[in-house]
């Protein structure tokens, strides 16, 4: 989740810690590191493996795939479909669209005329308040998604409010957080907006309590950590919402999940999101079209499609390591919502990659280079 | 061929595979076309080093730096032009001259000694000391009878190449 991408920047700390063995996945077609005999003029010059892997790192690589839009192929391509298309249109935009405007704004209103009045008033009565608060933004949920024409389908028990339990979820846009939110009011950990969005993030979402971080800044993980195990350890504390991949990624694949999630020493709950495109992508590309532009794409298109899964609650395993745990919940995840995995850590939208890993290359390559001279 | 077309025309297409030597075909031409338009983020006809970077597996290459040299700021004609090495068509002395490309990077004809120290320095990083870069390239010089103070040309690279062609290929996914 993101607006624009700022700076570039080479980050050290995260990045190093997430993700381990990325060497394991990738191809490494490197001959030069297999010892064949005597070092001869032509091995040393021969830097092909090296040209090679960069050459088809820019013709192809796993990374950017993940964050394609893949847009629905056009149908109205005949004399026949044409006409009916542009009628579509006419309906989508001029018809439903109209409506469900009225429709989210009717919700807005009735909404914050309870919500405001709630909020004052039962200031003392905490419980009370929340309560109702819960089931208000229930309510203002289902109005988002009824104003898309959301289709929705849920398979699983329903998350219910128990102490040292949180859910992780795939990413594909920050309608994940509405859908899943008209079902059960999470408390969800969200990179703070800017805009409309930051203004109800700080309003609205504070009373189901949200987290915030800041992605660009480097203390901000251990106080976010600190944040959530107090907040799963709070037995009237909403169900704690997680998206570990960290950025939205194109429902087609999943990036390496961030082991935060997993470390908090209590039961994970894995929800696997996947979303139909038949009629619309909702996948969100935060570097193509602003939240807004995003929103009334689908707010005129006939319908998102989606179904969710509550898949089976997870402990960590004797012996598991955090990073483990959370490969096996991707794992599960992705088998059930259909995606495929790859090995990248999502806030490489953001970021360089480490230096690490091209200097594991480098020592890969240096002592092949000095084993060969050995031999005589 | 227009910077803010998406659509390649077949003036265009046939254009590119003249300028590649006809080393890919008009299926390929397309994906590529397809490929540079999403690392070309603003459509500004060339991809900036910047966008090239933000490929994580690009960034990760030890090479990646002198790469950039050559790639940076390429139109798509070009851009297929120097992908055109990695084709499977591709002839020894192509593979070859681009290699030799990377080397000279004075873009002087002449690799010297210094030249290849470079390039080792960059695939070997801290991993090797300049003195040990220094003796094996001496040594495999001399093995081949050439000495530190040699220029080498293309004509060099080829011979030393001899007739085992590089394994260099990349395969352009078509879908």
């Amino acid at each position: 989740m993101s607006s624009t991408a700022g700076r570039l920047v080479t980050s050290r700390s995260e990045l190093d810690l997430d993700h381990p063995n990325l060497e394991d996945y990738l191809p490494s077609g490197s001959s030069i590191n297999e010892p064949r005999g005597k070092l001869s003029l032509r091995d040393l010059l021969d830097i092909s493996p090296t040209l090679t892997e960069a050459a088809g790192a820019i013709v192809d690589d796993s990374f950017t795939r993940c964050f394609k839009s893949n847009p629905p192929e056009p149908w109205n391509w005949n004399i026949y479909l044409f006409p009916l298309w542009c009628f579509g249109v006419v309906v989508r935009y001029c018809l439903l669209f109209p409506l469900r405007v009225v429709t989210l704004a009717f919700g807005w209103i009735i909404f914050l005329s309870l919500f405001i009045p709630v909020n004052a008033l039962l200031k003392g009565q905490d419980r009370l308040r929340k309560k109702i608060e819960r089931v208000l933004v229930e309510m203002i949920c289902s109005f988002f998604v009824a104003s898309w024409t959301g289709v929705v389908k849920y398979h699983g028990p329903r998350p219910s409010i128990r102490p040292k339990q949180v859910y992780v979820a795939n990413h594909t846009s920050m309608i994940d957080f509405i859908v899943l939110e008209q079902m059960t009011a999470f408390a969800v950990i969200m990179q703070k907006h800017p805009g409309w969005v930051g203004l109800l993030q700080s309003t609205i979402l504070e009373s189901v309590g949200c987290i915030w971080f800041n992605r660009s800044e480097a203390k901000d993980r251990e106080i976010v950590a600190r944040k959530l195990r107090d907040h799963v350890q709070g037995t009237d504390n909403n169900p704690l919402l997680i998206f570990p991949e960290g950025t939205c990624v194109n429902n087609n694949y999943t990036v390496m999940f961030k082991k935060g999630a997993f470390e908090l020493d209590c039961t994970v709950c894995p929800i696997a999101i996947k979303y139909n495109k038949i009629f619309v992508d909702a996948f969100w590309n935060s570097r193509k079209q602003s939240f807004t532009m995003h929103l009334l794409q689908l707010m005129t298109s006939w319908a998102v499609v989606c179904e969710v899964w509550y898949l089976e609650p997870q402990t960590l395993r004797p012996g598991e390591t955090g990073i483990e745990f959370a490969e096996r919940v991707r794992d599960m995840i992705s088998l059930r919502a259909g995606l495929k995995k790859v090995p990248w850590d999502g806030y490489l939208k953001y970021s360089r990659p480490s230096s690490k890993h091209s200097e594991r290359k480098q020592q890969s390559f240096a002592e092949s280079i000095l084993a060969r001279l050995e031999e005589k | 061929m227009g910077n803010t077309s998406s659509m390649l025309t077949q003036y265009d297409i046939e254009e590119v595979q003249s300028h590649c030597h006809e080393l890919f075909e008009q299926q390929e031409i397309l994906s590529l076309y397809q490929r540079f338009c999403q690392l070309d983020r603003n459509a500004k006809g060339f991809i900036s080093a910047d966008e090239f970077l933000s490929v994580p597996e690009f960034a990760m290459n030890p090479l990646s730096q002198r790469l950039l040299k050559m790639v940076d700021g390429l139109n798509f004609k070009d851009f297929v032009a120097f992908l055109s090495a990695f084709s499977a068509k591709a002839s020894l002395r192509q593979k070859v001259q681009l290699i030799f490309k990377v080397y000279d990077s004075d873009c002087n004809g002449k690799v010297s000694f210094k030249d290849i120290m470079e390039v080792l320095r960059d695939l070997s990083g801290s991993f090797m000391s300049d003195e040990q870069r220094e003796e094996v390239l001496r040594q495999v010089l001399k093995e081949s009878g050439y000495t530190s103070d040699s220029f080498l040309t293309v004509e060099d690279f080829v011979k030393i190449f001899g007739s085992c062609k590089p394994e260099m290929d990349v395969e352009i996914p078509v879908d």
